[in-house]
């Protein structure tokens, strides 16, 4: 508790980095994803599938998006709950929804932005919630 | 439709186990005590040495390419949400798994990603 005390506006900073590298990357996925079918089981599809996703520059910019989010998400868990970490990440919902809409071009319906709006008020009551309730293991 | 539901199971469940056990493990790594490159390497390595962590590495890649061969059959407006789902499993676990206390209102909030991530799936276009 001392220690998260102690970095309190840099777990906002981490979070908020968070927040942006996560859809961001997810975005990127969907992007590439947009110009690669679907898959089946068989090896030899399943290889042919690889091939392509690894060609996709889009793909490789939302692989290291998410990479670069993942070791921001390990430092903020070395500080806070999992059950609080988990819920502030999902600001990031907001964030997909523009994204999507605004560069991908997708409908986002009503009830869709309704969704996504009653999502991060979820997220602001479980994150009024103390962010560590655990003592570290030594 | 089927073989959709068996990779939303696999997002939502792989994704959040693996999750926790990132998270079990980085609470037995202890916090970051700063943020110069090589403190950072230090705790990234002995991280890295936690048994708990490649578990969680493997549970979080099923997860991954799931959510990337999803993402080829639906928009990402759409499954970016579902996996919301997660914050159930998300507190639950905690609960069990990592023994962090999950007050009511932290359940309350849960409910409302819950009614949130039903109202996506509702207004799919």
């Amino acid at each position: 508790m001392k220690t998260f005390a102690s970095f309190p506006s840099k777990i906002y900073l981490l979070l908020v980095l968070m927040v942006i590298l996560g859809p961001l990357g997810n975005v990127l996925l969907g992007k590439g994803m947009k110009h690669i079918e679907a898959t089946s089981w068989n090896p030899a599809d399943v290889l042919h599938f690889l091939a392509r996703l690894s060609a996709s520059g889009s793909i490789w910019l939302g692989i290291v998006c998410l990479m670069a989010f993942f070791a921001v998400y390990m430092l903020v868990l070395s500080w806070a709950d999992y059950s609080y970490v988990q819920p502030a990440s999902a600001m990031a919902y907001a964030m997909v929804a523009l994204l999507a809409h605004f560069v991908l071009g997708e409908v986002v319906t009503p009830m869709r932005w309704m969704g996504v709006l009653i999502i991060c008020l979820g997220v602001l009551v479980v994150g009024q919630t103390p962010p560590r309730t655990t003592e570290y293991k030594e | 439709m089927k073989n959709e539901i068996v990779l939303l199971l696999l997002i939502v469940v792989a994704g959040t186990g693996g999750e926790l056990c990132v998270a079990r493990a980085m609470r037995a790594v202890g916090p970051a005590t700063n943020f110069q490159p090589a403190a950072l390497l230090r705790l990234i390595r002995r991280a890295l040495q936690n048994g708990w962590m490649w578990l969680g590495f493997l549970l979080m890649a099923v997860g991954f390419f799931s959510l990337l061969e999803m993402l080829s059959l639906e928009n990402v407006s759409f499954v970016v949400p579902v996996t919301a789902l997660s914050y159930g499993l998300g507190a639950l676990g905690g609960k069990v798994f990592l023994r962090e206390q999950v007050t009511r209102r932290r359940w309350a909030g849960v409910l409302l990603v819950c009614l949130g991530v039903g109202l996506v799936l509702i207004g799919r276009p």
